[in-house]
C-alpha cells in the first residue's frame, strides 16, 4: 500500500463522496464547536429554510469572544447592548435545537480552543470545525481542525459535511531542543518570522522532528494555534505517548479497556516513514532566544535583544511607523502600557504557572496595566487551587473570568490609541487589540517579565534554572 | 445568491500585501446578528481617522471610487480570521470581485460563497492594474479573462465549483444537501462511541 501521512489517512476516513472534476469532496465532520460571534447569521440560514441542526449531540457551544471578563455592582460588565443580544442569540438557538451550550459561569465555559481538548473532544483522527481560524488549535492531538466561515458554519449544522478541496501536505521537520526559557510560542514565531505568513497557504502542516516531540500537549497546542498565522487553515502534530497521556481521563474519552482500545487505532494514524509530503521545511531549534514582533504581522519578529532590522519593503516600512519603532535598536527596554496574558494561545494552566512564577512575590510596574485572562472556567478553578490567582492579584495584575478579552478587544476589554502591549495573544494586526492600539507577541514569560519591568523584557533572567 | 457572469467596472487599487480581515472589517463590527449594513465597517479604521472623519488619501474615500465594483488588492489578501463578515462587508460595499496575486485560503472561499469573485492574477497583469487605479476592467467569469483598458488581457483560473456557484448561483448547502444518502450510508458505517 502507498504510505500515507497522517492527514491522508484522515482525509480518507472522512471522505463521504470524493472529489469530483466539478466539485470538492463531501467531508465528514466529526465534532463542531460554534460560539457567539460567527454563528447567528448560520441559524438564521436554516431558519429561512426551515431545516434542523442534523446533529445536535455532534455540536457543542460556548460564549468566548464577545463576554465581559468583568463585573461591576455584582453584574457582568456587558460592553454593550449588542454583545449581549448576541450571546443571548446563542442562546435560543441552542436551545431551541438542543445543542449543549456552556454559558458564562458555568464550570465547562471557556474559549472554544481551550475547552474542547479539556473535554477530550478533541482526539487523534477526527475532524473537528469551528468558525474561528484559530480552531488549528485542535491539531496538537492529531485532529485534523479547521477553521470557517459561517456559511460552512450553517453547512455543518444542516448536513455535518463540508466541501473540501484536498489541500497539499507541508512537513515542518523541527530539530534540536528549545533553550531553557525559551518557549512554544517563541518557536512558533520563529517559524513565521522566517517562512513567511503565507508559508503555509493551501497546505495542512504536520509539525516534526525532535524538537515537537520534547514539547507537552499545551505546548503544541500554542505551536498549531499559530498555524493560521503561517497561512495554513490546519497543523497537525502526530500523536504520542504525550497525547494518550494528556487525553486519558478526560470526560468524553472512553475509559478501561474502550481507552486501550482507542490507543491502538490512534497509534495507526502516524505519518509512515517512507510517506511524501508536497513540500517540506527545515528549522533549527537550539538557536531560538526568546521571541517578539514589532511589526504588524506575525512574521515581523526577532529575539528580544536583536535590533530591530531595517525595513525591507513599503508594508515593514509602514508596520515601524505604526508601531513607533525604529529599526537599529532592539525591542528589550522599550516600555509598555499594558501587559496582557490570554487567548487560546496561551491562556492554558501551563501558561499561567509561568506567568505566575516570574511574578509570585514581586510587584508589576506602576505604570503598567497588567491583564490575566484564563481561558477556560477549569484553567480558573486549577489557578486558583494552585494560588496561582494570589500571586497574580498580590503582583497588581487584574485576574478575570475566561473569555477571549483583549486578544480581539470585542468584549470592552481593548487597548486605547497609541498604547503598546505585550500580548500572549496571536495577532499582531493593525487596531487587532483596539483601534489605535500597538501589539507585541511573545510568550507568558517574557509578558510576565516585561510587566515586572514595565518595558521589553528578556525572562530569562526571571525564571528559575 | 443571485448569479454573476461579467462584472464590468472601474478599480479601486488598495495597494499593499497582507490585508488582514481585522484591516477588512475590525472586530467591532462583528457583534452584529445579520449580514446586512456591514458596508459601514468596510476599513473602518483606514477609511477613517480617530475622530471618525473621512480620510481624503484613503482609495475607497477619493471621487472616482464611487461605484467600482472591483477592489485591486495585494498578496494573501483577506488573511487571519475566518470572518465571513469580510466578503459581507465588501459586497454590501458594491463590490463584486477582489483582484490579487493570491487570496489567504478562508477569506478565498468565503468571497465566492457570497458573489465576490476571487480573482487571481499574475504578477505583470496585477503590477499592470495597481500602476493604473480607476481603469476600467471587464472581468469574465465563465472564460476567466480579465479584459484591461487598451484590449489588453489577461486569464485567471476559479475553482471550477467556485465559478460554478458564483455563475449560476448554486448554493453549496444545497449541493451538500442533495447528498443526503451518502452522508447517512456514512454515518452507518461509523463505530458506535
Amino acid at each position: 500500500m502507498r504510505p500515507r501521512t497522517l492527514f491522508d489517512r484522515i482525509w480518507e476516513a472522512h471522505t463521504v463522496v470524493p472529489e469530483a472534476a466539478d466539485h470538492p469532496a463531501v467531508v465528514y465532520v466529526d465534532v463542531h464547536l460554534i460560539h457567539e460571534v460567527t454563528s447567528p447569521q448560520a441559524f438564521s440560514m436554516l431558519r429561512d429554510r426551515g431545516l434542523p441542526v442534523r446533529r445536535p449531540d455532534r455540536t457543542w457551544a460556548t460564549v468566548d469572544h464577545s463576554i465581559p471578563t468583568r463585573q461591576t455592582g455584582g453584574r457582568p460588565a456587558w460592553l454593550n447592548a449588542a454583545t449581549r443580544r448576541q450571546v443571548e442569540t446563542l442562546e435560543r438557538n441552542c436551545v431551541r435545537h438542543r445543542v449543549p451550550l456552556f454559558r458564562a459561569g458555568d464550570p465547562g465555559q471557556g474559549i472554544v480552543h481551550v475547552i474542547g481538548p479539556e473535554m477530550g473532544l478533541t482526539q487523534p483522527g477526527r475532524t473537528i470545525v469551528c468558525g474561528d481560524s484559530h480552531t488549528s488549535t485542535h491539531g496538537a492531538f492529531g485532529a485534523w481542525a479547521f477553521g470557517i466561515g459561517t456559511s460552512e458554519v450553517a453547512q455543518v449544522l444542516a448536513s455535518q459535511c463540508l466541501l473540501q478541496s484536498r489541500p497539499r501536505t507541508l512537513s515542518i521537520e523541527v530539530s534540536g531542543a528549545l533553550r531553557p526559557g525559551v518557549s512554544a510560542k517563541d518557536l512558533i514565531l520563529g517559524l513565521i518570522a522566517r517562512f513567511g505568513v503565507a508559508a503555509g497557504r493551501g497546505h495542512v502542516i504536520e509539525y516534526r522532528g525532535p524538537a515537537i516531540r520534547r514539547l507537552g500537549m499545551e505546548a503544541r497546542m500554542t505551536v498549531c494555534n499559530m498555524s493560521i498565522e503561517a497561512g495554513a487553515r490546519a497543523g497537525l502534530v502526530g500523536p504520542d505517548d504525550e497525547t494518550f497521556a494528556w487525553l486519558e481521563g478526560r470526560e468524553m474519552v472512553p475509559r478501561g479497556d474502550g481507552f486501550d482500545r482507542a490507543v491502538e487505532g490512534w497509534r495507526r494514524l502516524a505519518t509512515d516513514e517512507d510517506a511524501r509530503f508536497d513540500a517540506e521545511l527545515h528549522f533549527d531549534a537550539s538557536r531560538l532566544e526568546p521571541m517578539v514582533t514589532w511589526g504588524t504581522n506575525p512574521s515581523m519578529a526577532c529575539g528580544v535583544s536583536e535590533p530591530l532590522p531595517e525595513p525591507r519593503g513599503p508594508e515593514a516600512r509602514a508596520a515601524l511607523d505604526y508601531m513607533g519603532l525604529e529599526p537599529g535598536r532592539p525591542l528589550a527596554g522599550r516600555p509598555v502600557d499594558v501587559v496582557f496574558i490570554g487567548s487560546c494561545t496561551n491562556a492554558r494552566i501551563s501558561d499561567l504557572r509561568v506567568a505566575a512564577g516570574v511574578l509570585r512575590g514581586r510587584r508589576v510596574h506602576p505604570g503598567t496595566r497588567v491583564l490575566v485572562v484564563p481561558g477556560s472556567a477549569s484553567v480558573r478553578e486549577q489557578a486558583r487551587a494552585e494560588r496561582l490567582d494570589e500571586a497574580f492579584l498580590a503582583a497588581g495584575a487584574e485576574w478575570r473570568a475566561p473569555g477571549c478579552s483583549m486578544c480581539i478587544g470585542m468584549n470592552g476589554d481593548h487597548l486605547r490609541s497609541g498604547e503598546l502591549a505585550v500580548s500572549t495573544s496571536n495577532r499582531n494586526f493593525e487596531g487587532r487589540q483596539g483601534p489605535g492600539g500597538r501589539t507585541i507577541l511573545a510568550s507568558p514569560a517574557t509578558a510576565a517579565a516585561s510587566a515586572l519591568a514595565g518595558a521589553v523584557s528578556d525572562p530569562r533572567p526571571w525564571l528559575d534554572p | 445568491m443571485k448569479p454573476l457572469s461579467r462584472i464590468v467596472s472601474r478599480t479601486v487599487v488598495l495597494p499593499g500585501d497582507h490585508v488582514d480581515t481585522d484591516q477588512i472589517i475590525p472586530a467591532r463590527f462583528l457583534t452584529a446578528t445579520t449580514r446586512e449594513g456591514l458596508g459601514a465597517g468596510l476599513f473602518a479604521d483606514w477609511r477613517r481617522d480617530a475622530s471618525g472623519s473621512l480620510r481624503p488619501d484613503f482609495p475607497l474615500n477619493r471621487p472616482e471610487a464611487e461605484g467600482a465594483r472591483i477592489l485591486v488588492a495585494g498578496a494573501n489578501f483577506g488573511c487571519g480570521s475566518s470572518r465571513e463578515h469580510a466578503p459581507w462587508a465588501l459586497v454590501d460595499a458594491g463590490f463584486e470581485a477582489v483582484i490579487s496575486t493570491s487570496f489567504a485560503d478562508i477569506f478565498r472561499g468565503n468571497a465566492a460563497r457570497n458573489g465576490l469573485a476571487p480573482v487571481e492574477l499574475d504578477a505583470a497583469a496585477h503590477a499592470e492594474l495597481v500602476a493604473s487605479p480607476g481603469a476600467e476592467v471587464s472581468i469574465a467569469l465563465e472564460t476567466g479573462v480579465a479584459t484591461f483598458p487598451g484590449g489588453g488581457s489577461a486569464r485567471f483560473t476559479l475553482d471550477p465549483f467556485a465559478r460554478r456557484c458564483l455563475l449560476t448561483g448554486l448554493s453549496p448547502l444545497d449541493f451538500l444537501l442533495s447528498h443526503e444518502e451518502r452522508i447517512v450510508a456514512y454515518e452507518d458505517g461509523l463505530p458506535r462511541e
